[in-house]
């Protein structure tokens, strides 16, 4: 009944605050009433204009599986960024939908989809909004106060995962994607788009397909684009490339300079060299008892040693990273920073 | 219309249960409008997921008392904090309690006018290292006004700021925290009125390295009561405040510009008030922009007494100072390293029943076995205040 009501409350708020700043006025209370998606919704068939696109480092997500879109208003372009998230026209929705399958060996078989969420570009800057789907897998729901759903699934291994998964709320679709007080997309890069994907009418690279459908003004040479590699491919990248590649995705986006995990001085977007900001012999500021009674964030060749892997081990609210969206211990990542970790010099 | 009263009777008759409680705060809080004025109601609430305030101003959180508003976190599944308030204006947070979270208590940051009042934060399970780090937790704020709160039980700090311009706390009380109330990398900021007993420090101003904001600058300390600060020290190792002495009760590290006066500093066993440089930590320093000196230190006009007794001895600092001085421990300890660019380090003057020691650990201590305590030096006369600080009458 709550939950009846719940819609009912904010279906009037739809109205009530139209014409007020309320940031829900651009939001729509169903995902079908956007029209990203044609035929059967759970389907995702993308409609003219929405594109699916994939980023090369994925951030992990209790291992769900993740389809993204873009959707631009007609005949607007994105402004190429080299190092930093495009600037997109206002109208402009990135959409992320969050599935699993019965056993996730087998991806795209018994599907539940989860939650989409839509970033979308409005008059006053980015605003994240969730949508919850339904049991029955017809439609999905503006949930601004999130949502906590049972979920089990098959892992890689073979056996049983059953956790609690989140649908975050209105505010932590923020905590994650802030950037110097504005919210930002954080997955839409040039070295996380440069890579080959499997559109239906043939392979391509994305930026280039974004070029051709004259999507992006200012493209660069494609060769002059660095590449992130997918950190799950040992073929693509060195153990360091692809360890600083599934940091940054995983940490970056709040421990950077002007996001909220500046405040420990740890830094750990691709680009940063300083290797103290890295972590490496780095005490921790504000750690608490996520410390784990170690000393420094990163001990090189000691990943048992190093916070860092300490806090991507624990599920305790109080200790773990990243602090939202993760239920799950993502072991291929931890085995990634491992031994990265492990292979460094100690001074 | 009339849909609209049947669904709002159903609301307020449908979130009465405790797990309803919490989504409907969030909710609101994701909705508030400017001027708003949103209530915790009375009871004790079970809320397992940290509350969020993203983006708001002029907005005015309350309960009905710190007794009877609880918001209780001990079954928290999800978030490190119990509240956290982000990239705001005009908060003001009033009488209600946070308890058991599994990180911070209350921790807010990009906020430009954030009010803590008559709100405690406590861990009910006695001093643990498993407890929250910090009680109220305001990091990269502007206007920082706490007062009339109470912190128990942080493992880190009960009352932190860190990172902060334009501070006040005042007429709050720490106890079993392992600092009471801690002040960080902060410029101006006022500390007064407030009683700190019963932790391991009572009260520490700090510089770190490594930081956003790089110095500290203009603190001011005064007219507190801080006694008792005997208790062990419970910080998970790998904290720097697990390198405070327990029987701390002032402490600056590494800070520049700091009035420590008029304060009644009494019973804390091992060292009343330290003055220390970031060396004494003997973490490696990357940080080039780093100042790892304390300057312009002043400490006045404060009382200090202290019962005769050991210092503790779970430190070596602790059991130099037993060696040396047996039961009567000096209360102004000084690890000796100024700044050689600056020209006041350090500056003492009217202390009542205050003794002095200078460590000069860059001399005594280049060999561990060198017979260094008896190099420990009480002349304080190089630590004269150059300015003179007037007595005034209002102290404890």
């Amino acid at each position: 009944m709550y939950k009846v009501v719940c819609k009912a409350l904010t279906a009037l708020l739809f109205i009530g605050f139209a014409f007020s700043s309320n940031p829900l006025k651009y939001a729509k209370p169903k995902l079908s009433d956007y029209g990203f998606f044609v035929g059967d919704l759970a389907k995702q068939q993308p409609s003219e204009n929405v594109l699916p696109y994939e980023v090369s480092a994925k951030l992990f997500s209790d291992y769900a599986i993740k389809s993204r879109f873009v959707v631009l208003p007609k005949g607007e372009q994105i402004l190429y960024q080299s190092n930093e998230e495009f600037i997109y026209p206002v109208g402009s929705t990135l959409i992320k939908s969050f599935h699993y399958p019965t056993d996730i060996r087998y991806p795209e078989k018994n599907i539940r989809l989860m939650e989409t969420r839509l970033l979308i570009n409005t008059p006053e800057g980015w605003i994240g909004y969730p949508y919850v789907w339904n049991k029955t897998q017809t439609e999905a729901f503006l949930e601004i106060a999130g949502e906590r759903l049972d979920v089990s699934f098959i892992n890689n291994q073979g056996n049983k995962e059953s956790f609690n998964y989140s649908v975050p709320n209105f505010n932590q679709c923020k905590g994650c994607h802030v950037n110097q007080n504005k919210m930002k997309p954080i997955g839409t890069k040039a070295r996380l788009l440069n890579h080959e994907y499997e559109y239906p009418e043939g392979s391509m690279n994305q930026l280039k397909k974004w070029s051709i459908l004259d999507m992006i003004n200012n493209l660069p040479e494609i060769s002059t684009i660095s590449h992130t590699p997918n950190y799950n491919d040992p073929n693509d990248g060195t153990l360091e490339e692809r360890a600083r590649g599934w940091i940054d995705i995983n940490c970056a986006h709040c421990h950077r300079l002007g996001a909220p995990g500046e405040t420990s001085g740890l830094f750990l977007n691709i680009e940063e060299k300083n290797k103290t900001r890295l972590g490496i012999y780095k005490p921790p500021v504000a750690a608490g008892r996520a410390t784990g009674n170690l000393k420094y964030t990163i001990s090189p060749g000691s990943p048992e040693k190093s916070i860092m892997i300490k806090r991507m081990l624990s599920k305790d609210p109080g200790i773990m990273m990243p602090e939202l969206g993760r239920k799950l211990v993502h072991k291929e990542g931890v085995e990634l920073v491992s031994q990265w970790i492990k292979n460094m010099k100690k001074n | 219309m009339r849909y609209l009263f049947t669904i709002l009777a159903l609301i307020l008759t449908t979130k009465i249960s405790a797990s309803d409680i919490e989504k409907d705060l969030q909710t609101q809080f994701i909705l508030a409008e400017p001027g708003d004025t949103i209530i915790i109601p009375e009871g004790l609430h079970d809320i397992i997921g940290t509350l969020s305030i993203d983006g708001k101003k002029d907005l005015i959180i309350r309960g009905y008392g710190m007794d009877k508003s609880i918001l209780s976190f001990i079954n928290q599944v999800e978030g490190a904090q119990g509240i956290s308030i982000t990239n705001s204006s005009n908060i003001t947070l009033e009488d209600f309690t946070v308890r058991d979270s599994k990180g911070d208590a209350i921790k807010t940051q990009y906020v430009d006018g954030i009010i803590f009042r008559g709100i405690t934060a406590e861990w009910t399970g006695g001093p643990k290292p498993s407890n929250g780090a910090y009680g109220l937790y305001p990091v990269q704020c502007t206007n920082v006004l706490i007062e009339f709160c109470i912190a128990i039980g942080a493992s880190d700090a009960g009352i932190y700021v860190g990172q902060s311009k334009d501070i006040i706390v005042r007429n709050s009380k720490a106890f079993h925290n392992v600092a009471g109330i801690e002040i960080e990398n902060s410029i101006n900021a006022k500390v007064y009125e407030n009683h700190s007993y019963e932790n391991t420090g009572g009260i520490l101003v700090f510089d770190l390295p490594d930081l956003v904001q790089i110095k500290g600058d203009n603190i001011h300390v005064y007219q507190n009561l801080i006694e008792n600060n005997n208790l062990n020290n419970f910080a998970p190792p790998g904290n720097i405040v697990g390198n405070i002495l327990p029987g701390t009760g002032v402490m600056i590290l590494a800070a520049d510009n700091v009035h420590i006066y008029e304060n009644t500093i009494r019973n804390n066993k091992s060292v009343g008030t330290g003055i220390v440089s970031y060396f004494i930590t003997e973490e490696p320093m990357t940080d080039k922009t780093y100042n790892p000196y304390t300057s312009n230190i002043h400490i006045y006009n404060n009382n200090f007494d202290r019962k005769v007794g050991l210092p503790t001895l779970d430190y070596e600092i602790g059991q130099l100072m037993a060696i040396k001085y047996g039961r009567t421990i000096p209360d102004i300890i000084y690890d000796g390293m100024q700044d050689p660019n600056v020209s006041e380090g350090l500056c003492l003057q009217n202390n009542i029943e205050a003794k002095f020691t200078n460590l000069d650990i860059e001399h005594n201590f280049k060999n561990w076995y060198s017979p260094f305590i008896s190099n420990f030096s009480e002349d304080k006369s190089d630590f004269k205040c150059i300015s003179n600080h007037n007595i005034s009458s209002n102290s404890y």
